[in-house]
């Protein structure tokens, strides 16, 4: 079902975690899908210094989790806004169909870690206009997609 | 590693002797049962022996047993039976029933029929009153599983039956996981028709039967030659309905056996992981199929603990929304009442005859530090 890669991020996944007094925190999900992710981020001159992850979900949305948070660590923050979930399917080296709409949690928790960043600083990044955390994230337009 | 398979609702591997009858059968008795010489006469003649022994496992006669591709097609076979010789476009069924009846329902509401789904309590039972009120004076079939395969709920099938006699409709239950685990006796039942498979009683796939009182109005759901009297047409599957037989024979001959032993691992498997904080036994206590576990632990996804129980070596399932193909967690825990949060942490871990005592202690050892790890993991575990 899953690649070597997907299921080496679950069983050993990178960056599990909380960070104490954390610049950014972030969890987005939904119980009904069965999906909850939550991240906490340190940033040190603009740059993403640490991060950790907490997810509740299956195998892919584990994996990705972790694959993103390796991906995005030492990234300024202008750069850990463009990563996308396909960069991190990509890097996965792709999930099953059915799997893809698991990965879109971890660009959205990532998002809105930075978000609460930037509301707590008051800094404005115009790749967050319009994202809202709070919303579902969009199963069937992403499963469609692939 | 070793390998634990505790997942025989799903499916089970076949038992030496029954595979031994298979292969003997694909190797020698290859004739067609329609054709007049004696190779062919041969297997039909093992056909009927097969029937034969399936008939005293169920308290049939051979002749009410009619030979199908599965226990879906028998599913799909009662409905039609139903629809097509009874007058009526109303039909009662229940919320947790396994796809191949609830779709099969949902197909048949698309032809234009009514059909009542019953919920059910947080056991899996239904409400006796509640389907009487339900029925109508065109209602044509009700159609209630015997055992459910996910809870493993043994439902009140006598006492459901006698309703539908009483009210003069045709009652059809999926006995599926009944069969070779719950004493069945047809001739003293109130079932007209009941779908069976081979592959959940160490026989093979691809091959299962659906039990028709006799007296009962058959017409063929599949058209074609005229085998199994007329009404299911195509060449049998000989070699799946012989090793059926030998299946069935064995499980006639060890039920009680059977029964006692598993229900005594059931039982101490559920002790054990139940002792795991914040978990929640699914299903009823005693009235429940005998190899039956299924618990759902909070605060975790059940795909992941499956993930981390195979790398383990052990086979189980569960209902979470991954592993049910859908976004939703099945709908026969949902059924029940259980929360989302609960019912996306659920493991079903069903026994049989392959597993031994130690099988039931690894996983009591070692389940406990996988749920440890995930909930490690889950934002949603309480801080400590």
């Amino acid at each position: 079902m899953y690649n070597k890669k997907v299921m080496d991020h679950f069983m050993n996944p990178r960056n599990v975690g909380e960070i104490e007094n954390a610049d950014g925190v972030g969890e987005v999900g939904n119980i009904k899908c069965g999906d909850i992710m939550r991240i906490s981020l340190r940033i040190k001159d603009n740059v993403i210094d640490d991060i950790k992850f907490k997810t509740f979900g299956c195998g892919s949305a584990v994996a990705s989790s972790s694959m993103a948070t390796e991906m995005i660590k030492g990234m300024t923050i202008e750069d850990a806004l463009k990563v996308t979930n396909k960069d991190v399917l990509k890097e996965l080296g792709g999930l099953p169909t059915i799997k893809v709409h698991c990965s879109v949690l971890a660009e959205q928790a990532l998002k809105a870690a930075i978000l609460d960043y930037a509301n707590k600083n008051g800094k404005h990044y115009k790749e967050l206009e319009g994202f809202s955390p709070d919303e579902d994230h969009p199963h069937d337009e992403h499963e469609l997609e692939v | 590693m070793k390998q634990i398979y505790m997942d025989y609702s799903a499916t089970t591997p076949m038992k030496p002797e029954v595979l031994s009858a298979m292969q003997e059968a694909l190797k020698e008795t290859y004739g067609n049962p329609s054709s007049v010489y004696s190779l062919g006469q041969e297997a039909k003649e093992k056909i009927e022996e097969a029937r034969g022994y399936l008939a005293p496992l169920i308290g049939a006669k051979p002749r009410e047993i009619f030979f199908t591709s599965s226990g879906t097609e028998a599913d799909n076979w009662a409905v039609h039976i139903a629809k097509k010789t009874k007058p009526g476009k109303h039909m009662i069924t229940c919320a947790i029933e396994h796809h191949a009846v609830l779709h099969t329902m949902e197909a048949a509401q698309k032809e234009g029929y009514e059909v009542t789904f019953l919920p059910v309590d947080r056991y899996g039972f239904i409400d006796l009153e509640e389907l009487e009120r339900e029925i109508r004076d065109d209602t044509i079939l009700i159609s209630i599983m015997y055992v459910n395969n996910e809870i493993g709920t043994i439902m009140p099938i006598e006492e459901i039956g006698a309703i539908a006699k009483r009210k003069g409709i045709l009652f059809h239950t999926d006995g599926v996981q009944a069969l070779g685990n719950v004493p069945l006796d047809m001739s003293s039942s109130t079932v007209d028709m009941m779908s069976m498979s081979a592959h959940k009683i160490y026989g093979p796939k691809g091959i299962g039967a659906l039990y028709i009182r006799q007296g009962t109005r058959v017409v063929p759901l599949l058209h074609g030659g005229a085998q199994e009297r007329r009404m299911r047409a195509s060449t049998e599957n000989v070699p799946g309905i012989i090793a059926f037989g030998e299946a069935a024979r064995l499980a006639e001959a060890q039920l009680e056996d059977h029964v006692e032993r598993l229900t005594k691992l059931r039982d101490k498997l559920k002790d054990g992981l139940m002792q795991i904080p914040d978990s929640f036994f699914n299903g009823h206590p005693t009235k429940r199929h005998p190899g039956n576990v299924n618990i759902c632990f909070k605060y975790i996804e059940g795909e992941s603990m499956l993930l981390l129980l195979d790398a383990i070596g052990v086979c189980a399932s569960s209902g979470s929304a991954c592993t049910s193909g859908s976004l939703d967690p099945s709908h026969v825990l949902m059924g029940i009442g259980l929360p989302h949060e609960i019912a996306h942490g659920s493991l079903r871990l069903t026994l049989g005859d392959f597993t031994v005592e130690e099988d039931v202690d690894y996983v009591i050892k070692h389940l406990p530090g996988i749920i440890e790890r995930l909930r490690e993991m889950s934002p949603l575990t309480p801080q400590k």
